[in-house]
């Protein structure tokens, strides 16, 4: 095993990272804070594969998320399924619905494909909303907690492993997928769609592919979250939730498994540490976003990699 | 007299009001070196474009090696043996230059998603296999310093032949090579002139479109004349250079004196 | 029957009309710089907000709305060369999140400088709802409707006889070329983001007596425009103003016979069931990809 390569180093350093991040865990609070953060990073790792890798946008990935989340719910509150099958349920349920609306979907091209996918979220966000008989509407609805035959699993601490373990297990199989022919083809139709067609890839095939994982990564921190959490609410499937999701990627940089980690963990920080803020809390946000736009246009861990890497010659 | 391997009849293609290829008929001999040339504008590229499934005709059928494949997508055409590269290279500059080639050998490669998203061991054998056809590959074409080099780290000339690497990956049955001398020094085009030949000796059936002359009729055992979309004519190097049409709409003004 | 459908009808063209204000806005800035402004539908919150607080404070509206759209113009400008400017080269998607963020901060801004509270605005010329074959249609409607016909003919003779409208058409069909035709391609940019920003406004103020304003009245807007500017296809006029006016229609027509609840999804079903047919919208340009 070589440690040195970022595929196994990386994930080594993510799992002490995990190991070790109780200790400075304080108080149940910030066991919320860093279990919020493992579930971003899930759906995170996953988008990338999609917008970093693959190079297609989605403005719509709450949607996913909000359907795992209430398809969890709802199986397992309005009809009482096992909560394990709830979640497989709905993982498959979430694949097959991403696998249908995938394939007119991903023929769009840029901005055409940003509309179609955040229209898609939208829809799914004013259908939760709306149909309150199910949902609960705008107030959410409560959860009952995950079980197992003679097992519960309830409370920050047993969800912070939880999480963790998830986490590592998406950035394993992110990692896998992007360093193997499926992959190829993927990272090939970013670089040139024509060029990976003549190659013999089948561009829509590959992309519906895609977007099938990144949702069931979506749908299943969703599913996680509603377990975890007691409590969903319609805001989790929000455009702007889609829109803050999209943001990490970006932020941590594209096509960068480790990248989407450092992005969420991120962006899902700051607010908590903006709150002392007050009222100036959106205002800076915002200023916050463009201007890590501007100066680390790929992402804050490509361009750490690209200056570190630069000094180093 | 053996079928043809790839049969164009009255192929057409018309953007706007416009005809870049017209009615277009031909044959393609396998493991002969076929060249497409003429003026600016001829068409030749459209003609690539629609042989490789890029464009759709507007009417007309490509028949290859005996069925018909009119309006196939590129990837179906890919899986039937067809490879090409591009006049305006189509490097896949975010990866390395072995991933490139190792994305030619995509037909070829057998683990699918869930291999690889579980690693199975299955996937590293067949990845090891990749990395050396890949690196044979590109030592073959005469790239072999570059196997460890990003693509956006490579010069033009050894990018084009990148290309060509990455057509090969798929173990092509027909390769098209769209100006494969564009832009490079004398040189560097002796050396895919070798590498024309190499390839048409192991059994590949070469389609070449190229402005060079001395390339063309050093290499090619059949040419293709086309002016505005429409073939002017055809035949060997020396039928071609001979013929006074060809003379006139094309050698005439700057071909002759490189012949 | 016929009197409720026209009223639907009327409705759906006033909304319509807005739609189309705001999708002109994308279009232009999409024509100038590729971008996606996800924030044009905050310059329809400042209008709104503007001419709210400036009348409150004594201006008379033919005063205030002036002030407010060159305010905002002053905003779209900002906006440009300021966070859009120093990004440009940068990816698409990158693009997105800077236009998301300055959104995000003109809307925090916005509750600094304002409120977080509904604000309304009176209407231009009295409330009196005029009775027209049946169905009524508020005053405020028709200056909607013709302030939008007017703004639609002055930007078709602004792009259509104007040097420097021409200008801005030649920098969105070939930047490089238009340079070398000695056009000045930053300011085309900064006028296109001004310009967008003004018909923004412009959009804001002249619904806020219809639906109310408050700081995050654009988010809606400014998707809905996105929508309209989509499906008429990107970067053509016509297809805003056309795709706008539409969606309008059949908002309103579906609130009313099918779901007042689904009034919100109906525009963005209608997007994905057209961009599924046609993937460049009604009057996109079917771009053939060169290789």
């Amino acid at each position: 095993m070589n440690w040195r390569t970022p595929r196994t180093g990386g994930l080594a350093l993510l799992a002490a990272v995990i190991a070790l991040l109780p200790l400075a865990l304080v108080n149940n609070y910030w066991y919320e804070v860093a279990i919020l953060i493992g579930i971003n990073a899930i759906v995170c790792v996953g988008l990338n594969l999609l917008i970093g890798y693959a190079g297609q946008i989605s403005l719509g990935h709450a949607g996913f998320f909000g359907l795992g989340a209430y398809g969890s719910a709802i199986l397992s509150v309005r009809y009482g399924w096992p909560p394990a099958a709830a979640l497989a349920a709905t993982t498959a349920g979430v694949a097959l619905l991403a696998l249908v609306v995938g394939r007119p979907i991903l023929k769009l091209k840029g901005h055409y494909l940003a509309m179609a996918t955040l229209g898609m979220g939208i829809i799914i966000s004013i259908v939760i909303v709306t149909e309150d008989r199910l949902t609960g509407g705008p107030d959410g609805m409560s959860v009952p907690a995950f079980t197992l035959p003679g097992l519960t699993l309830a409370g920050e601490r047993v969800w912070y492993w939880i999480t963790g373990a998830a986490l590592l297990a998406a950035v394993w199989i992110a990692l896998n997928l992007i360093d193997s022919p499926a992959g190829r083809a993927l990272r090939a139709l970013h670089g040139s769609e024509v060029g990976a067609q003549v190659s013999g890839i089948d561009a829509t095939r590959a992309k519906v592919g895609v977007f099938v994982i990144s949702a069931v990564f979506a749908s299943f921190a969703g599913s996680m979250t509603a377990h975890y959490s007691g409590f969903i609410t319609p805001g989790k499937v929000s455009f702007f939730h889609s829109i803050e999701l999209v943001t990490m990627v970006v932020f941590g940089g594209m096509a960068s498994t480790f990248g989407a980690v450092i992005g969420a963990a991120m962006l899902t920080l700051l607010p908590q540490l903006l709150t002392i803020l007050k009222e100036y809390e959106m205002v800076v946000f915002g200023g916050v976003m463009i201007a890590t736009m501007i100066f680390f246009p790929r992402g804050l861990l490509p361009s750490l990699m690209l200056a570190l890497g630069r000094k180093r010659k | 007299m053996n079928a043809p391997q790839l049969e164009v009849t009255a192929l057409s293609k018309a953007f706007g009001g416009i005809h870049a290829v017209d009615q277009l008929s031909f044959e393609i001999e396998a493991g002969k070196v076929h060249s497409i040339i003429g003026p600016n504008g001829a068409g030749k590229t459209t003609l690539l474009n629609l042989l490789t499934g890029v464009y759709a005709p507007s009417s007309g059928s490509v028949r290859l090696e005996g069925s018909d494949v009119t309006g196939l997508e590129p990837h179906e055409l890919a899986a039937r043996g067809m490879a090409r590269t591009f006049q305006n290279l189509q490097i896949f500059f975010n990866m390395s230059a072995l991933e490139n080639v190792m994305v030619g050998r995509h037909l070829r490669e057998r683990s699918g998603w869930f291999t690889a998203m579980l690693r199975f061991p299955r996937l590293t054998a067949g990845e090891r296999e990749s990395r050396e056809e890949a690196a044979e590959l590109m030592r073959f074409v005469g790239v072999g310093e570059y196997i460890d080099a990003d693509a956006d780290a490579m010069p033009y000339g050894a990018l084009k032949r990148l290309e060509i690497a990455r057509a090969l990956g798929s173990k092509p049955k027909m390769l098209l090579l769209d100006e494969p001398a564009a832009g490079l020094n004398p040189t560097e085009t002796h050396d895919i002139d070798t590498l024309i030949t190499r390839l048409a000796r192991s059994g590949v059936t070469v389609v070449l479109v190229e402005h060079n002359m001395r390339l063309v009729m050093g290499v090619s055992d059949h040419i293709v004349v086309l002016d505005y979309g429409r073939k002017l004519c055809e035949g060997s190097a020396d039928h071609v250079r001979s013929d006074p049409r060809v003379i006139e709409a094309y050698l005439g003004s700057e071909g002759l004196a490189a012949c | 029957m016929l009197a409720q459908l026209l009223q639907f009808l009327l409705a759906g063209l006033t909304v319509g009309a807005i739609y189309a204000l705001v999708a002109l806005g994308f279009a232009i800035i999409h024509n100038a710089s590729h971008v996606i402004n996800f924030a044009q539908g905050e310059f329809v919150m400042i209008g709104g907000m503007a001419t709210v607080s400036l009348a409150n404070s004594g201006l008379p509206l033919p005063l205030a709305i002036p002030i407010a759209v060159l305010a905002a113009a002053a905003v779209g400008v900002v906006l440009e060369k300021f966070a859009v400017e120093p990004a440009r080269g940068a990816s698409v998607v990158t693009l997105i999140i800077i236009t998301i963020g300055a959104s995000i901060l003109l809307r925090g801004l916005a509750t600094l400088v304002w409120d977080k509270k509904l604000h309304a605005l009176p209407p231009f010329s009295g409330d009196q709802p005029i009775e027209l074959a049946g169905a009524t249609i508020l005053p405020q409607s028709l200056w909607v409707l013709g302030v939008t016909l007017g703004i639609v003919l002055l930007l078709g003779w602004f792009f259509g006889r104007t040097l420097t409208g021409k200008a801005m058409l030649a920098t969105a069909h070939n930047p490089l070329a238009a340079q070398l035709c000695g056009v000045n391609v930053r300011f085309v940019l900064m006028l296109s983001f001004g310009l967008s920003a003004a018909l923004g406004a412009i959009a804001g103020i002249l619904i806020a007596p219809i639906t109310l304003t408050s700081w995050d009245v654009g988010v809606m807007l400014g998707l809905k425009g996105f929508a309209a500017a989509i499906l008429g296809g990107l970067g053509s006029g016509t297809g805003a103003v056309v795709g706008g006016i539409l969606l309008g229609i059949a908002e309103s027509l579906g609130a009313g016979y099918i779901s007042s609840a689904y009034k919100d999804a109906m525009a963005f079903v209608i997007i994905l069931a057209v961009l599924f047919f046609m993937p460049s919208g009604l009057f996109g340009s079917k771009s053939a990809e060169r290789v």
